[in-house]
């Protein structure tokens, strides 16, 4: 084992152009496939940010005829309690009243979303998203969204009456603006606590739904069968953004799927030219081999030679490749910026990922050099010593 | 003094479709401690016979035994083992690894045994290429000696593990003929020094002349054998 890496070492550095091609090859394969797996991670989760990141993942529903959740209180903890597939990274209370808001001659539908505070922010991020005021503190304080502010033409502190489906009259006051940057979101929302909205719908204690976020986006139907199954006994419902979005994930996967494919074939490319780089190096080397075996080397440790060439050309090309992709990483992240400054594509860097192309290199370059490797465990030293 | 080759009724045939028989049925034996040397034409099958004393190549048919083992039935891990410790090659064209300095030559066969090299066997090593006259050139790689230092670094190799056998094809054929000389008394001072038996393959009827028994080989036939 030691000689055959020794010779390999010395077989590699003897022939400096001819290692470095090859190792080349090998981080080039390796750096495109940081890059692009980072770029269609990257892609991937912003994606799933934009659509979901600031929505409920999971929601929790009543499937009683008045839509309430009664004892939710007693839900959330026994929810805490579970043991889910995926850590829960957000879950709260909301109580949803649908309004009608008059203004003028103008009526528009609004729903009165009572969140339950600190918990929603994790959702929600309210606090952030407050652009004018400040958050309500007190019962009947609402926000209003930034666009449903601008087509009626209120401001901060204005009074405005409400009708309730049940038909009564209540009057909130606007004490802030917010912007979840979605125009739907603002012009048909407003964002007030529990309290208030428990008290503008008639709600009592209760709620009318229960809102999650997962840690891993993608196991979140995982976590409603869990969630569902320990619930059964209670009048509840559950639905998950996958179940919602089938199209974003017909195109995310359509997207893994040819990043994949895009990495299978760099791989295949860059295995074939070490193997027949490595091929070659067998025919240019046949004269040390067979004088090798004529002093006795066994033909295992003579094809071991190969593979450790294979190896080490492998790990350094993995590692030089990990470089240059993450120099790539850093030229897109640096030079492909949108007008705000900030990158077209926020890169994910999965270290696991990257670890994992590693791998792969490192396999497949071992891979390739059976094939010479096998060659040189072919070679016979007569043959050598007969034609010089 | 025991037979350390012996080669019964050895044939050897070359091509599947054209046959040509090269070795017709050859019986030799070699005394442990002997110095011989091997004449004949190019083509009259010397060379072939020492690939088959030296289990490069495999008869036809016909018995090997090296000292007292039977090589003509054993497994390709098995002869390299053989060729490794019993064996030791001298070669036309030195056949050094380039890659390699002349003292990491010289203790290729041992490393090749699954060695580490001890402090004793770099002693050895340095002495036989002090012996050989090789010790300013240790750090060299293969191409930056002469034709002479060259083969006398593949000597020294040919020497580190001690073999019961030294077998040269042509050894001196490659030098002029004052390198030759210093190498044809090399290998006779180490034959009287360690007691190596040599086998001598040379076209050189001088060379053979100074060896102990000389044996011709003329179409693949054994037509003179003398001894002093």
């Amino acid at each position: 084992m030691k000689l055959a890496l020794s010779i390999a070492l010395r077989f590699l550095s003897s022939s400096k152009a001819q290692t470095l091609l090859i190792v080349l090859g090998i981080a080039i394969g390796v750096s495109v496939q940081v890059f692009i797996g980072s770029l269609i991670q990257g892609l991937q989760k912003d994606l799933v940010n934009t659509t979901i990141g600031n929505s409920s993942q999971i929601t929790l529903t009543s499937s009683t005829s008045d839509r309430r959740i009664e004892g939710w209180q007693e839900i959330i903890d026994s929810i805490k309690g579970l043991e889910l597939p995926t850590s829960l990274s957000a879950l709260s209370a909301s109580a949803d009243v649908p309004v009608l808001l008059s203004s003028g001659d103008r009526t528009v539908s609004v729903l009165l979303r009572g969140l339950q505070f600190p918990e929603a922010n994790s959702i929600y991020n309210v606090d952030s998203r407050i652009t004018e005021g400040v958050k309500p503190a007190s019962t009947g304080e609402i926000l209003i969204g930034k666009e449903l502010k601008e087509d009626l033409g209120l401001k901060d502190g204005d009074q405005i009456t409400v009708t309730t489906p049940d038909r009564s009259v209540k009057t909130l006051r606007i004490v802030g603006v917010f912007d979840l940057k979605i125009a739907n979101i603002n012009r048909s929302w407003f964002i007030t606590n529990l309290e208030t909205s428990q008290t503008i719908g008639g709600l009592g204690d209760s709620i009318t739904a229960i809102e999650m976020q997962v840690e891993e986006v993608f196991r979140a139907d995982e976590n409603t069968e869990v969630i569902a199954q320990s619930l059964k006994n209670r009048p509840v419902s559950l639905t998950d953004w996958k179940s919602q979005n089938a199209e974003l994930l017909t195109g995310l996967n359509g997207q893994s799927v040819s990043s994949l494919m895009i990495q299978v074939f760099v791989i295949i490319a860059v295995s074939l030219g070490i193997a027949s780089v490595l091929a070659i190096t067998v025919v240019q080397k046949s004269r040390q081999i067979g004088i090798l075996k004529a002093m006795g080397l066994k033909d295992s440790t003579s094809s071991m030679v190969f593979l450790f060439q294979g190896l080490i050309l492998g790990v350094i090309g993995a590692v030089v490749g990990i470089a240059f992709g993450f120099l790539l990483i850093l030229m897109f992240s640096t030079f492909a910026v949108g007008p705000d400054g900030e990158p077209v594509v926020g890169i994910s860097v999965n270290y696991g990922f990257i670890m994992l192309s590693a791998f792969i290199a490192i396999g497949a370059s071992t891979l390739a050099a059976m094939v010479p490797a096998r060659r040189s465990s072919k070679l016979s030293p007569v043959e050598v010593i007969r034609n010089g | 003094m025991a037979n350390i080759i012996e080669l019964k009724d050895i044939r050897k045939v070359y091509g599947t479709v054209v046959k040509t028989e090269v070795l017709h049925g050859i019986n030799l034996s070699f005394e442990e401690g002997s110095f011989n040397s091997i004449i004949g034409q190019s083509g009259s099958g010397k060379s072939t016979l020492m690939n088959i004393m030296g289990t490069l190549d495999l008869p036809t048919s016909g018995e090997i035994t090296i000292d007292g083992k039977r090589t003509d039935k054993m497994t390709g891990n098995e002869l390299a083992r053989v060729r490794n410790e019993t064996i030791g090659f001298i070669f036309q064209f030195h056949y050094l690894l380039p890659e390699f300095t002349a003292f990491e030559n010289v203790v290729l066969p041992y490393r090749i045994s699954g060695r580490t090299p001890s402090a004793e066997i770099t002693s050895r090593a340095e002495e036989l290429m002090e012996f050989v006259q090789i010790k300013a050139v240790r750090d060299n790689l293969a191409t930056n000696m002469s034709g002479g230092q060259q083969q006398r670094t593949a000597i020294a190799r040919a020497l580190i593990n001690n073999p019961r056998v030294i077998l040269a094809d042509e050894p001196t054929g490659n030098l002029d003929s004052d390198t030759s000389e210093k190498v044809f008394r090399l290998m006779r001072d180490l034959n009287s020094r360690y007691g190596t038996t040599f086998v001598i393959i040379t076209h050189d009827r001088r060379i053979a002349e100074e060896t102990d028994r000389i044996i011709e080989v003329r179409d693949g036939n054994i037509v003179n054998d003398i001894k002093k």
